[in-house]
């Protein structure tokens, strides 16, 4: 077992097993069985059908596109594509689900046998990461149940069933996971994916990605401790934190002598898992199998035909085809066709749609300097897109004005200050063409070597004294030197032309 | 087994018993389906060599109760489990080797797909109507699950039947 793995207790070593429980909202317009529409804060019990209510006399008829997103999910995790699938009751009593059971898929869900691969950085430099592989136990399709609002003080619970009904898929991982980086790293991998095939925006702060661990720890050798289960976790960040408590948390109880409690528990605020309250002892679902909804079945090429109503059916294989590359897949091409290094690409493709158009400037570009525009586009653009809280496909600025920065930016027509100022120009909404702005706002680089001396002569009679240090002490003055020369010339010098043109101007002002 | 419509004669007489058993008149050609047995196929089960699989005990009355929220009440209630129970554990007689158990009736059917647009909600006022209590736009629901009061299950337990376990 590998030295990552092995945590230190006071008695010895320890070893955690981790696996993991995650629910995905399906990023469908309308919900799993109903015709409501499916959105992020709404006005209370808005989005809410007679079905969603559990009023009497209604019946659930099933989304497609939600059978198409967990498809999508599944073959992105290399699972094993159930052509039937049955749907379920689960029964427990609360009061933001009003049916009195959730309609899920416990027998025969729709997909199984998966795996996810993905990077794990052990070191803090994150220079080298470990390839880390998850196996998949099953994703099933499943309703969401509501909204409970807790009230402590007047002691009840407000309750809006807007999100009761929403499609979810639950993913199940095996427990193969040893430490709260690797379970972060799985599910960060997984939002990726979600959001690059487009079936889950991924947002844990939104309840869109929600994701409960399964933790116990055990000496090495010996089996698996009692587990216990931690819900509640929101973010990428909790996930590790969460898990790395409740593992130290499980070796201090059995270290003291006393013994792990099979229990579920919450996250608090602090990142501490507390023992959620509420939960009856015996917990019995009474499954039973849906008895209004025969079973789900699912064709591919070789059984689409065999069907009556083929419009309506769904080809699996259609849906194979339909998949986009998917985001290791691109890093890996990125590496090699581009000749970027591995942990480039993977900042290139962090940010969603940042590797596309890394892509399509490269095609635009006539010199092939790959690396200065990888540069460009993970410091100098991203940075705009972040000051202004837009993702890529927000970017107010058209692929081909950007093409035309680079352009004029390769070929030395003006600097790396008056791209940025360019950058920032169109991004403030400036619909200008890119040679307009440059010929009004004078960002044109200076080369000529006389204008450039002017403005160095006009920086050094004005500070004599810094001349005088400079000469005497300290030769690091000539930036502050410089500093002047670029506000004067509005940031249009190339920097080391500029120093060369400086420095032999003080050289020839000190000889004589 | 043919039978055919008579009037008030003597053969009416004679004819009475098959009358009875099959009420229905049929005309010459009409048969009974292939499925429906010629006559009564059912056998007594002997109970002696069933296992005891379903056993109603305290424990599983008061469980049961939780879980379900359906007050079995009184003496009454609880026996009529008992022999629901009973009745279900007859099954054991039959032979179901290889066979796929049937969950549904709809099994053969087609599972109709919907597309995926918006043609529902925005009924808040008729969703909430019925709602004893709300609160600006939400449902009131008391703080959590109420846990169930536990009496125990003996109470149904009728004295005799009492002094008989005991012996």
């Amino acid at each position: 077992m590998a030295a990552r793995n092995v945590m230190k207790g006071k008695t010895g070593d320890w070893l955690a097993v981790i696996g993991l429980e995650i629910h995905a909202q399906i990023a469908s317009h309308s919900k799993l069985f109903s015709g409501s529409k499916v959105k992020f804060m709404a006005p209370p019990n808005q989005l809410v059908s007679f079905f969603d209510a559990a009023l009497p006399g209604t019946l659930p008829v099933l989304n497609k596109y939600c059978v198409e997103a967990s498809i999508l999910t599944a073959l992105a995790l290399s699972c094993r594509i159930n052509k039937k699938s049955l749907f379920d009751r689960k029964h427990y009593f609360y009061a933001d689900m009003p049916a009195g059971y959730q309609i899920t898929q416990q027998r025969k869900p729709i997909a199984s046998n998966g795996h996810l691969l993905f990077n794990v950085y052990d070191d803090v430099k994150r220079e080298k990461p470990r390839r880390h592989r998850v196996n998949i136990k099953q994703i099933q399709l499943e309703q969401d149940s509501g909204k409970s609002l807790h009230d402590d003080e007047k002691q009840q619970t407000l309750v809006d069933l807007n999100r009761a009904g929403v499609g979810l898929m639950e993913l199940v991982t095996e427990p193969d996971m040893s430490n709260g980086k690797e379970a972060a790293a799985f599910v960060q991998e997984l939002q990726t994916i979600l959001e690059r095939i487009g079936t889950c925006n991924g947002k844990m702060a939104e309840g869109a990605l929600r994701v409960d661990a399964n933790i116990s720890v055990n000496k090495p050798g010996e089996p698996h401790g009692v587990r216990t289960e931690v819900k509640n976790i929101n973010s990428v960040r909790f996930v590790k934190n969460a898990i790395e408590y409740e593992i130290r948390r499980q070796i201090d109880v059995l270290e003291s002598g006393g013994t792990v409690v099979m229990e579920t528990r919450s996250l608090d605020d602090t990142g501490c898992t507390i023992p959620m309250r509420d939960k009856e002892v015996v917990q019995d679902y009474r499954f039973m199998p849906e008895p209004n909804l025969p079973p789900l079945v699912l064709y591919d090429d070789t059984t689409i035909n065999s069907t009556i109503c083929q419009e309506k059916a769904i080809n699996v294989d259609t849906l194979r085809r339909r998949m986009p590359e998917l985001p290791e897949d691109q890093r890996q091409r990125l590496t090699e066709d581009y000749g970027i290094t591995y942990s480039n690409a993977v900042k290139l493709v962090n940010e969603e749609g940042l590797a596309d158009l890394f892509e399509q400037l490269c095609t635009a570009s006539s010199r092939k300097e790959t690396k200065r525009l990888m540069n460009w586009c993970l410091i100098d653009i991203l940075k705009c897109l972040h000051q202004r809280n837009l993702t890529v496909k927000q970017s107010p600025i058209p692929v081909e004005k950007l093409s035309d920065i680079f352009s004029s930016l390769q070929s030395g027509e003006i600097s790396a200050k008056s791209a940025q100022k360019l950058l920032e120009l169109l991004f403030d909404g400036d619909s200008r063409s890119v040679s307009e702005i440059m010929d009004v706002e004078n960002l044109r680089q200076i080369t000529s070597e006389e204008e450039v001396l002017k403005f160095c002569t006009e920086a050094v009679n004005e500070e004599p004294d810094l001349v005088e240090v400079y000469q005497s002490r300290n030769k690091k003055v000539i930036n502050k030197l410089m500093g002047i020369v670029q506000v004067k010339s509005k940031g249009r010098i190339e920097p080391q032309l500029a120093r060369r043109i400086m420095e032999e101007l003080l050289e020839r002002r000190r000889r004589r | 087994m043919q039978c055919q419509r008579v009037s008030t004669t003597l053969a009416c007489f004679i004819c009475r018993r098959n009358m009875f058993t099959s009420r229905r008149s049929y005309s010459q050609d009409e048969k009974l389906h292939k499925s429906i047995p010629a006559k009564p196929t059912w056998q007594d089960v002997d109970r002696s060599t069933l296992s005891k699989r379903g056993v109603v005990d305290d424990a599983t009355i008061e469980l049961l109760e939780r879980l379900s929220l359906v007050n079995f009440n009184n003496q009454a209630g609880v026996k009529t489990l008992m022999d629901a129970v009973a009745l279900a554990d007859t099954l054991q007689v039959v032979d179901t080797t290889d066979v796929v158990p049937m969950d549904s009736v709809l099994e053969d059917r087609d599972l109709n797909l919907r597309e995926d647009i918006i043609t529902d909600g925005n009924c808040k006022e008729d969703v909430m109507r019925n709602a004893a209590l709300t609160f600006e736009d939400y449902f009131v629901a008391p703080p959590g699950n109420i846990p169930l009061e536990t009496k125990p299950a003996s109470r149904y337990r009728d004295p005799d039947e009492e002094d008989q376990d005991k012996r």
